[in-house]
């Protein structure tokens, strides 16, 4: 196990080497000069200058990469070319506007897909089975902002139950922070649970056909408390899966979200840097995502182990 | 263990399905915001956040939009028709050469942190313009001061190395703001002045707050609570405002959907003037635009009214030259360049310019990307063929147009006051405009009487015009769409500044 941990914690660094190398390259071959895009166009050459000299843009790129990477190490993302101010605490701010945003709607799409998945392969011959995994086709086919618009366009528009958009914190006032939740959730979960609804449904029906639960039928059990016994634990395994991958796609993915919905989180902070040319920033929050994504992978890998026996002697 | 489970989570279940229930129940009794909100807030939905509020070292008018005339005050300033008026400086009297300012600064007035506006304070502001710790590049606007002095602290004498007509409109602008000497220690997030407005918060991706001041010099507005929400995306906005969340959106970037507005009593929708040109600009330095002839081709193949209609929803103003009908020198040059293809492809013709082809630098704006297909398709009926290429605004656009001047068309929205000679004075510009015969013009002009100002500046902009130096499409609408009961709304965009303190709930 020790040995286990060692080499997760070995990729991870590796991994997250490779990532913030890649980004910190990738950013300085794109075309813009920062310094340009905080001036702008009436800007001298002097003024330009003295400006790459603050904030360091005139260094060579192994001197940039490496004071980069020392402040990192320290925990310090450095300062915004924008808004001269620390970004640690910036961006603090909103991973959890983002990790609140999607753990919600993860939660809220497990919520559904479960039970619906488990039905529709239980019913997989009965009309309401081939509802389901209709719906549920026809749910990953949409996309979320799609959705996004057209709940805005029914519930806060037209009925007007719902804000359209914003955010307050939770502090602030938790119930204005989960009615401005509500859609955004609902447009960021729908999709979700008609993928993992697909996922549940195909893990059980895999389950269904095993020699194992036709055993415990043997027994005595009736259909529905063999698979909640023996079967949901192994269809466990296919689901953890898909919802890391998800949870994954979602961090990154939720930007399109916050900006149908005008929520400040990650995403929208990583859309409006790069157009700032804000450097730092966007390499910060690549880190950042780069490791809630490794995270997220780990968890996967732990939750592997404790749904399945095997898996835990193989490591 | 099954049935347990089963039960418990059946519990689960149902507690959450009773939360949504409740939650949606007690958002559809209450009222969906704005309306009932108290009648000294208010919520204004804009477009294009300030990164930060330290217009001194950043550009861009959302800075100044936002503290201009809120937060920080000028001696002057100018009003929603484009005229200059008394500010902080009660009266003025230019000296008969026209290079010395007596100003007569108004007693009483603090600053938000508590301290007293002096002459002093003045000096100091134009001062620091003219030094290192004024990056923003309009600073040059202040070269023509030449000293700056405090006669006494309600006395301010400033005196220029030659007479200028323009200086004193840019006081009126943000290079005119001014800062008290203890109070620029942290612009970006707390700025000091003397208006009537303190900025309370700001959270960047999401508001900014503004507080009014009990101790404010002036009249004390009737709304002190304001806040305003940036949307990057213009249906977000206009949802806000459908579903109540703001009270007003101003400079909207979707005219499309304004009819929806037009037709709701509800609603009042201002289409108020602007400083920005939608400016069709053509590099003079590289083929074809150095030649004047295929320039002039260009001004007659482009039937501007067609392009207001179908990029803009029919809103907007054809101005002809690159001033504003608010400015003093303003003329109407529409006639110099009527729709005529025929007379664009005899121009295309005698410069040996038929069916050529060009690139088109297309910035990634809305209004450029509306504007950019309907050009494409008027020049190709004149047989020049515009292939689009997008470029990322501002970053790329900036980089590749404006800096290194690679490109043949582009097009911009020119949003500073007063920047025909910005544009077109300086043959370094990436327009590229060979400014020797106007030169000697702008400055006699600049250094006349007021009279010879106007008319040595409308003679200027007629020569820039004639020679085709670029395109101006349009006159930017500054559309405003707000609740009915809003009152003193400042809809013309003369300057920068969006001014808070006139509005007003009636009724």
């Amino acid at each position: 196990m020790a040995r286990r941990l060692l080499s997760s914690l070995g990729q991870f660094l590796a991994t997250l080497l490779v990532a913030t190398a890649l980004i910190f390259v990738m950013l300085r071959v794109m075309p813009g000069d920062p310094a340009v895009v905080a001036l702008g166009i009436n800007a001298t050459p002097e003024a330009l200058a003295q400006w790459r000299a603050e904030y360091g843009t005139d260094q060579s790129l192994a001197v940039q990469y490496l004071q980069w990477m020392g402040g990192l190490v320290r925990g310090d993302f450095g300062m915004s070319y924008v808004t001269s101010q620390d970004l640690s605490p910036l961006i603090a701010d909103r991973v959890q506007v983002t990790l609140i945003l999607v753990g919600l709607s993860m939660v809220v799409a497990l919520l559904v897909a479960v039970p619906l998945g488990v039905l529709a392969a239980v019913r997989h011959r009965h009309p309401s089975g081939v509802a389901l995994a209709g719906i549920s086709q026809v749910g990953v086919a949409v996309p979320n902002f799609l959705v996004g618009v057209l709940l805005v366009a029914v519930f806060a528009v037209h009925l007007g139950w719902f804000p359209s958009g914003g955010w307050v914190a939770p502090a602030d006032d938790p119930v204005q922070f989960l009615r401005r939740l509500v859609l955004p959730v609902i447009a960021l979960g729908s999709v979700q649970a008609a993928i993992i609804t697909r996922y549940v449904r195909s893990a059980v029906l895999e389950i269904m056909r095993e020699d194992f639960l036709r055993t415990a039928r043997a027994k005595g059990l009736t259909k529905g408390a063999a698979l909640v016994r023996h079967g949901l634990r192994n269809a466990g395994v296919p689901v953890v899966t898909i919802v890391g991958v998800q949870l994954a796609a979602m961090l990154i993915g939720s930007v399109v979200i916050e900006r149908v919905f005008v929520i400040p989180g990650l995403g929208s902070l990583l859309v409006d840097s790069v157009g700032n040319r804000d450097l730092l920033a966007v390499q910060a929050i690549v880190a950042v995502l780069v490791l809630l994504v490794i995270v997220i992978n780990l968890l996967v890998d732990l939750a592997y182990t404790v749904l399945d026996p095997r898996l835990r002697k193989a490591a | 263990m099954n049935a347990h489970t089963s039960r418990r989570a059946l519990a689960t279940t149902a507690a959450a399905a009773a939360a949504v229930l409740a939650l949606s129940a007690c958002s559809a009794g209450s009222s969906s915001g704005g309306s009932d909100a108290p009648s000294d807030a208010v919520v204004i939905g804009l477009t294009g956040e300030p990164v930060n509020l330290d217009f001194t070292t950043t550009s861009g008018a959302a800075i100044p939009q936002v503290v201009m005339n809120n937060v920080y005050e000028g001696l002057v300033t100018i009003d929603q028709e484009g005229e200059l008026q008394p500010q902080l400086a009660e009266s003025w009297a230019v000296s008969e050469d026209g290079t010395v300012y007596d100003f007569a600064l108004h007693d009483g007035v603090t600053f938000s942190d508590g301290e007293d506006f002096t002459a002093a304070d003045a000096v100091f502001s134009i001062e620091r313009v003219q030094s290192d710790a004024w990056l923003n590049g309009t600073k040059s606007k202040m070269d023509v001061v030449e000293s700056v002095e405090a006669v006494s602290d309600t006395e301010l004498r400033v005196t220029l190395s030659r007479p200028s007509n323009a200086w004193l409109f840019d006081m009126g602008t943000y290079v005119g703001a001014m800062f008290s000497e203890t109070g620029v220690d942290d612009l970006a997030t707390k700025p000091i002045g003397t208006g009537p407005y303190t900025v309370e918060s700001f959270v960047s991706g999401d508001r900014i707050t503004l507080a009014g001041r009990d101790d404010y010099w002036g009249e004390e507005p009737d709304i002190t609570d304001v806040t305003l929400r940036y949307f990057a995306d213009a249906v977000a906005s206009t949802n806000a405002l459908r579903s109540g969340d703001v009270d007003m959106v101003y400079n909207m970037q979707a005219p499309d959907l304004m009819g929806q507005f037009e037709s709701d009593e509800a609603f009042q929708v201002i289409e108020g003037t602007s400083n920005g040109e939608i400016l069709l600009s053509m590099n003079n330095t590289v083929a074809p635009f150095d030649d004047v002839r295929v320039r002039q081709a260009v001004m007659y193949a482009i039937d501007r009214r067609a392009v207001i209609d179908a990029a803009w929803a029919g809103y907007g103003t054809e101005i002809g030259a690159m001033v504003a009908p608010t400015d003093p020198y303003y003329e109407d040059l529409t006639d110099l360049y009527p729709y005529d293809p025929e007379k664009a492809r005899e121009l295309l013709a005698e410069a040996g310019a038929e069916n050529i082809s060009i690139t088109f630098d297309v910035p990634t704006r809305p209004y450029a990307t509306a504007v950019s297909e309907i050009v494409v398709s008027q020049l190709a009926e004149v047989g020049i063929d515009a292939s689009i290429q997008s470029s990322e605004f501002p970053a790329v656009w900036l980089d590749k147009v404006f800096t290194q001047a690679d490109y043949q068309m582009s097009v911009i929205l020119a949003v500073e006051a007063r920047d025909v000679l910005a544009t077109f004075n300086n043959p370094d510009y990436y327009i590229g405009y060979d400014n020797s015969k106007i030169a000697d013009q702008v400055i006699a002009a600049d250094s006349g009487t007021p009279e010879e100002y106007v008319s040595g500046m409308k003679e200027v902009v007629r020569t820039i015009t004639e020679d085709a130096a670029s395109d101006v499409l349009f006159l930017f609408p500054n559309l405003v769409v707000a609740k009915a009961e809003l009152g003193g709304i400042a809809a013309n965009a003369v300057t920068e500044s969006l001014v808070l303190s006139g509005l007003t709930w009636t009724d």
